[in-house]
């Protein structure tokens, strides 16, 4: 049996290769496994549809349907952040992957970027189908007068939620099923305080200046300002934006940052940690 | 110069086990216990011991998963606290059972996209695998989705993960645990024809099967409780035992085989019971051809008649029983 030689790729292409390598199984996955799109198109406009019509009911202004349809389509990350990327380092323990990817050279980050960037891909499917949905059922409309500032905000809110799913990724890598209670645990509530359902400036005009600081705080997790700032490039001219848009674009790319860097701080720390108490693989064996 | 591809020295690793609240202390568990190895460039390496002795936990530690409580490793020369990832560029680990990948994508996909972890275009990978599982003749499932391979399929798909790296240095972690005799055997001729190929391939392999110990390697660690107790070639291994120093003797079944233990000049007894034609067997490992008397005369004393009396050449697996105090499996004797 003769291997052939190959040139020797840079530290970049390798890592780059990795990166693929990990996302393939999330971006084939899509294709494999159509019926399941289909289920998480449908069930988050379900979540939606008692929304849509309390505020049809109320006669809200027209926009707040649209609000509604957005948030619907952005718990497809949001649920892929929590289950596919933070919960998802106890699974590949469990099946003995994780072990495999940390005896390859490769740096660990290329493994979560893999990860994260096809859960990205994955969760766009999803995000699209429930939007289009959206539109032909709801008939809510849409325009975009900025799409610049529309694609730097999508993008950086990606990164920075991503950047977060990759830190806790990496925090769950040595906790068991913790990791799954803590998932659930996060879902509703944030659904309530990043404003998947309406406008998180709502919160002040409910509950005056602490509903402001509800929204400041829960600005820490990604998707509200990506959240609000989607909304206000999609339907711009309304007051219902929380901070202007460019502040909400520089907090993202802050979040980015800060995000990333932790993601491969507590990667390092955890991997160490896991290395000096045996606690990187499952099986003693 | 001759090149270390392990070398190992005073090396400990011990593990605290948790506390579980109102049942149990925090137990601190030694692993390995001052071991003191060194493997050649080039050697077919096999770790043999019981459940428990500390062999995986010798395999993470090389493998760069596990760091030492004490002492040194060196891997192709380089540290393993230090090194990382100039050791990981050179090697690959099988474990037996192993059930990596995803169930999702076929068996050529998740190899695949293992051997992205090393760099390889995708169009060598691709011929590097279809190669391998043409040597261990699992072609034909190449696009199955992996979930539905048998034990010994996934095992050989686990094998073609493993050298698609074409790495220097393999670990083995028990790699025919639970195969029929059909897939231990391609799986062990594939590693020894592999290992001829080119001088500078390494092995270690851990197993508990002594056959697979005797038939396979260059040299054998026998290691119980953490500490290596013997490293030398199966032959020196079983000088250690002088020839003609092995009794097997067949007598009617007994439950109570005291009379047995205790006979001054006996190294090493075991014994088990056929309970389906009603034979006890009994293996003595003698020091002293003398007592061979001794023994028989404590058949009659135990109650039983002597059926057949044998004296053998003495197996890995006497030596391991001389050495470690009791055989591997409670059946084998
Ligand atoms: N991560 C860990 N945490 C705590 N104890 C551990 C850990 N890994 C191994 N041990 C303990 O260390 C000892 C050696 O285990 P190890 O897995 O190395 O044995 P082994 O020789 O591979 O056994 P087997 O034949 O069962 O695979 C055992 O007592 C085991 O319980
Ligand atoms: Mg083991």
């Amino acid at each position: 049996m003769k291997f052939e030689e190959f040139k020797k790729p840079t530290w970049f292409q390798m890592n780059l290769r990795a990166v693929w390598g990990r996302a393939y199984p999330r971006i084939i996955g899509v294709n494999r496994e159509l019926s399941w799109v289909f289920f998480e198109t449908v069930l988050p406009l379900l979540g939606v549809a008692a929304f849509v019509y309390i505020y049809k009911a109320l006669e809200a202004p027209p926009q707040y349907i649209g609000y509604v349809i957005i948030g619907g389509a952005m718990t497809a990350y949001w649920m892929n952040v929590l289950w596919s990327m933070a919960a998802q380092m106890y699974w590949e323990k469990e099946i003995g992957n994780l072990e495999l990817y940390l005896i390859a050279p490769i740096s660990r980050m290329s493994v979560l970027g893999g990860m994260a960037l096809g859960g990205m891909f994955s969760s766009s499917v999803r995000a699209i189908s429930t939007i289009v949905v959206g539109i032909v059922i709801f008939g809510i409309s849409l325009s975009l007068p900025d799409p610049l500032m529309f694609a730097g905000i999508f993008i950086f809110t990606m990164i920075a939620l991503y950047g977060m799913g990759m830190m806790f990724a990496s925090l769950y890598m040595l906790w068991g099923r913790e990791a799954w209670h803590m998932s659930s645990l996060f879902t509703e509530p944030i659904y309530l305080v990043s404003g998947f359902y309406f406008p998180v400036k709502g919160f002040t005009t409910m509950l005056g200046n602490p509903g402001t600081w509800i929204a400041a705080g829960a600005s820490i997790i990604p998707i509200t300002l990506g959240l609000d700032g989607m909304r206000q490039c999609l339907y711009p001219g309304n007051t219902d934006g929380f901070l202007p848009l460019w502040l909400e674009l520089a907090i993202l790319m802050v979040l980015s940052v800060v995000f990333l860097f932790l993601a491969k701080y507590s990667l390092a720390y955890m991997e160490n940690l896991g290395k000096r108490e045996g606690r990187l693989t499952m099986r003693w064996q | 110069m001759a090149r270390y591809a392990v070398e190992v020295k005073n090396l400990n690793r011990t593990f605290t086990t948790k506390a579980v609240r109102g049942k149990s202390k925090k137990e601190i568990v030694k692993a390995l216990n001052d071991v003191n190895l060194t493997i050649n460039e080039g050697e077919l390496f096999g770790l043999l011991g019981p459940n428990g002795a500390g062999k995986t936990t010798l395999i993470k530690i090389l493998c760069t998963l596990l760091l030492p409580s004490s002492g040194e490793a060196r891997v192709l020369g380089h540290d393993v606290h230090k090194d990382t990832n100039a050791i990981r560029q050179k090697i690959n680990m099988v474990s037996g059972g192993e059930t990596s990948g995803y169930g999702l994508l076929t068996v050529r996909e998740n190899i695949w996209l293992f051997s992205q972890l090393y760099g390889i275009p995708s169009k060598e990978a691709n011929r590097r695998i279809d190669m391998l599982m043409k040597e261990l003749k699992l072609e034909h499932k190449k696009n199955s989705k992996v979930r539905t391979l048998s034990t010994g399929l996934r095992q050989k798909a686990n094998m073609v993960r493993g050298f698609m790296t074409d790495p220097a240095l393999i670990f083995l972690d028990e790699p025919t645990l639970g195969l029929d005799v059909n897939a231990s055997r391609l799986i062990r001729d594939f590693i020894k024809n592999w290992i001829r190929e080119k001088p500078s391939r390494t092995v270690l392999l851990t197993t508990h099967y002594m056959v697979e110990a005797d038939e396979l390697c260059d040299r054998v660690a026998i290691i119980n409780d953490g500490r290596v107790l013997a490293c030398d070639t199966p032959d020196n291994l079983k000088k250690l035992i002088h020839q003609d120093s092995v009794l097997k003797l067949e007598i009617r079944q007994v439950d109570n085989v005291t009379a047995f233990e205790n006979i001054a000049g006996v190294r090493n007894f075991t014994h088990s019971n056929d309970m389906a034609s009603g034979i006890t067997r009994l293996k003595f490992i003698l020091d002293d051809e003398a007592i061979v008397a001794d023994i028989v005369a404590a058949v009659p004393k135990s109650g039983s008649k002597i059926l057949s009396v044998q004296k053998t050449e003495p197996t890995l697996e006497d030596v391991f029983v001389a050495l470690v105090g009791r055989g591997l499996t409670n059946h084998e004797v």
